[in-house]
């Protein structure tokens, strides 16, 4: 692809080994992200985002297996490293935010060596170089009193503070991607907004590149270049957020738009729905994983899976659907 | 919403404490109390869906466990229709609760794994004495299983063969049973799915209007709330900072607090988003424990004042504040809106 990407993922398959045989949680996904731009990756539980991110940084555990596919960072292909090497690569050039920042944070360590202890290992710094860095990180994500804080442990923390915390390891060794899964799900929403533009800051500043794995199409919006919607462990549609907002393409992005009710516009109506389940991953349907929601679904849908072809010419947006009359 | 002024509301609640105490050491001294509920006031109009917003440790739930005198008063009065329901005894609560039901936010632990749907729905009725004869309450059952969207004959089957929403469903079939007045949702939609969301919301308000139910509806996401609501109450740390019309909120939220927390939601809009200010306010939620003085959010408003600090306003009429408009019934506890010390927003009105 081209050779401004940062991340490129290729026809990327993984598996989950389970009591109900292998089940495949992410197919022939195919992504690439260039420097310094804020990717959303968009879908509900069981749709294959998180473990899409997993799998960049290879931490998919004991039962998790990469079938297939390749994963080239800054052109070296992820999956074929030695855990030492990948090991290197984790906290330093790509870092990671979760979802839940207490179990994410070690609660007996205190929050002065977590922070140092990446910013040490990866940077060649001795302990008291790396705990100055460590003061400038929290005070850049406005902990206040960093220096007398260094001490604290976790508890010591609220969730909107922790997450700050977490924003600060991930930064510790200027990573070129950060990737963030549902950083702010936890949080209050006046907390949250404060979190994503810190985030937000921080990354166009320093020019890192930023994966926002999230279900809330408002933060969406607000943060991201541009979007992947997935489903059913694939990418059904992929534009420039502007683009996606204004001209969604495949039923399942349209579906999901229609669904929120707003904070603006009509109230109190009936709201258009995506009927039934989210599919089961261990019992996909044979064709288009939507197929079975799908108002539109014809035969061929439930016979062959439709491939992500560009909308309209336009290369940017794609969408995985055998079209429909609108 | 054209209801008479004068007409009696299904639920009324006025002053409501519940406070904690709390202990230290072997001996359970008491150290001091968490105000969880501090003088909250608000009515419930027949049929109408009333919203209670905020951050998560602003007493929400606290306010519902007690409407329900699920969770001890440390004072204020409970009305509900027509009766004072405050101090009355557990076997007395027994026919009330009939008539007010809750709807629970995690539909994976309110079900009990080991009971049959049937059972689940059916348990209310065998507990208030209302099954006769097993026909009838058979058919009762699968009507409420019909009345929610479920198949009849999933009844059999057990909470883990279904998904969050459908367990949602079960939740409220079992809700319908009693046939209440008031249903109070605690966060119903927020554990599930956001296509999964719409479906729910959908059936509560098809039910709404079916059975005239009225109800309680506490969420943290503003437009699940106003989506479905009439009127909303904001609440911050234990107190109720502004109630309004749903359409008055969201077009002219008055209280800072409200402001702020409508500017903190990003709209699903990307042109939108890029010209929209954005009113970040600084700083969390502070420990109920040791709530600030005066009014409980001047740490952390624009729009501070010395006043703030010292008294905490009440909630009443917006008098002094940038919108005269006599049909607007909103209320606020903002001292900005204080005739006394009111200025409100009108130096940027222009």
């Amino acid at each position: 692809m081209s050779s401004d990407a940062l991340l490129d993922i290729e026809h990327l398959s993984v598996s989950f080994r389970t009591d109900r045989g292998k089940v495949r949680a992410v197919s022939d996904l195919s992504l690439s992200l260039k420097r310094g731009e804020t990717l959303a990756i968009v879908g509900e539980s069981g749709s294959g985002k998180s473990v899409t991110a997993l799998s960049i940084l290879r931490l998919l555990g004991d039962n998790g297996v990469i079938d297939h596919g390749r994963v080239a960072f800054e052109g070296q292909n992820l999956l074929s490293l030695s855990p030492d090497e990948i090991r290197r690569i984790r906290g330093d050039r790509i870092a990671m935010i979760f979802q839940e920042p207490m179990s994410s944070l070690n609660p007996v360590l205190t929050i002065g060596k977590q922070v140092a202890e990446p910013i040490c290992l990866h940077r060649d710094k001795n302990w008291d170089e790396a705990l100055e860095i460590a003061v400038e990180l929290l005070t850049k994500v406005a902990i206040p009193d960093a220096k007398d804080r260094l001490d604290d442990y976790p508890h010591h923390f609220s969730g909107g503070m922790r997450q700050r915390v977490m924003i600060a390891m991930a930064l510790a060794c200027e990573p070129r991607l950060i990737i963030a899964d549902e950083p702010t799900t936890a949080l209050d929403v006046t907390v949250q907004a404060q979190i994503l533009a810190l985030l937000n800051d921080l990354t166009e500043q320093s020019q890192t590149a930023l994966i926002l794995i999230t279900h809330d199409l408002g933060v969406v919006a607000r943060y991201a270049d541009r979007v992947a919607v997935m489903y059913g462990g694939r990418i059904v549609e992929t534009a420039d957020a502007k683009e996606l907002y204004a001209n969604p393409q495949h039923p399942y992005t349209v579906g999901l738009m229609a669904s929120i009710p707003g904070i603006e516009g009509d109230a109190g109506g009936r709201l258009i729905t995506i009927d039934g389940q989210p599919p089961d991953l261990a019992d996909l349907p044979s064709g288009c994983a939507f197929a079975t929601r799908c108002q539109h679904a014809h035969d061929a849908c439930r016979t062959s899976i439709p491939a992500l072809d560009p909308v309209e010419q336009n290369p940017s947006h794609r969408s995985a659907c055998f079209g429909y009359p609108l | 919403m054209s209801l008479a002024i004068n007409e009696e509301p299904l639920l009324k609640v006025d002053d409501l404490k519940v406070h904690f105490t709390l202990t230290e050491g072997f001996m359970q001294k008491p150290v001091g109390s968490v105000k969880a509920v501090d003088g909250v006031s608000f009515e419930l109009r027949h049929g109408e869906t009333f919203g209670l917003v905020g951050e998560s440790g602003c007493g929400k739930s606290t306010t519902a466990l007690a409407v329900l005198r699920m969770q001890p008063l440390t004072g204020g009065l409970i009305e509900f229709e027509g009766n004072d329901i405050t101090q009355l005894e557990p076997h007395q609560m027994r026919p009330v609760r009939r008539r007010m039901q809750m709807v629970y936010q995690d539909p994976f632990s309110s079900l009990n794994p080991r009971m049959r749907i049937r059972d689940i729905i059916g348990e209310p009725l065998l507990v208030h004495g209302l099954a006769t004869d097993r026909r009838s309450f058979r058919a009762r059952i699968n009507e409420l299983m019909d009345m929610v969207g479920l198949l009849p004959d999933m009844s059999d089957r057990y909470p883990h063969e279904f998904s969050g929403g459908q367990r949602q469903r079960i939740g409220i079939a079992r809700a319908l049973a009693l046939e209440p007045s008031l249903i109070i949702c605690d966060e119903p939609v927020s554990a599930l799915d956001v296509s999964i969301q719409a479906q729910v919301l959908n059936l509560l308000m098809d039910l709404q209007r079916e059975l005239g139910l009225t109800y309680l509806f506490i969420a943290h996401d503003l437009s699940v709330v106003r989506h479905i609501s009439d009127r909303i109450g904001v609440m911050y740390l234990g107190r109720i900072v502004e109630i309004a019309g749903r359409d008055e909120l969201f077009a002219r939220p008055k209280h800072p607090y409200t402001q702020a927390l409508l500017s903190s939601i990003p709209l699903p809009d990307p042109t939108l988003e890029a010209t929209r200010p954005q009113q970040l306010i600084v700083g969390e939620v502070p420990s109920p424990k040791t709530p600030p003085s005066g009014c409980h959010f001047h740490p952390r408003c624009p729009k501070v004042m010395d006043v703030c600090s010292v008294h905490s306003p009440n909630l009443e009429r917006n008098q002094a504040g940038p919108f005269p408009n006599h049909s607007d019934e909103s209320l606020v506890a903002c001292h900005l809106y204080d005739a006394s010390f009111g200025r409100g927003d009108r130096e940027t009105e222009t």
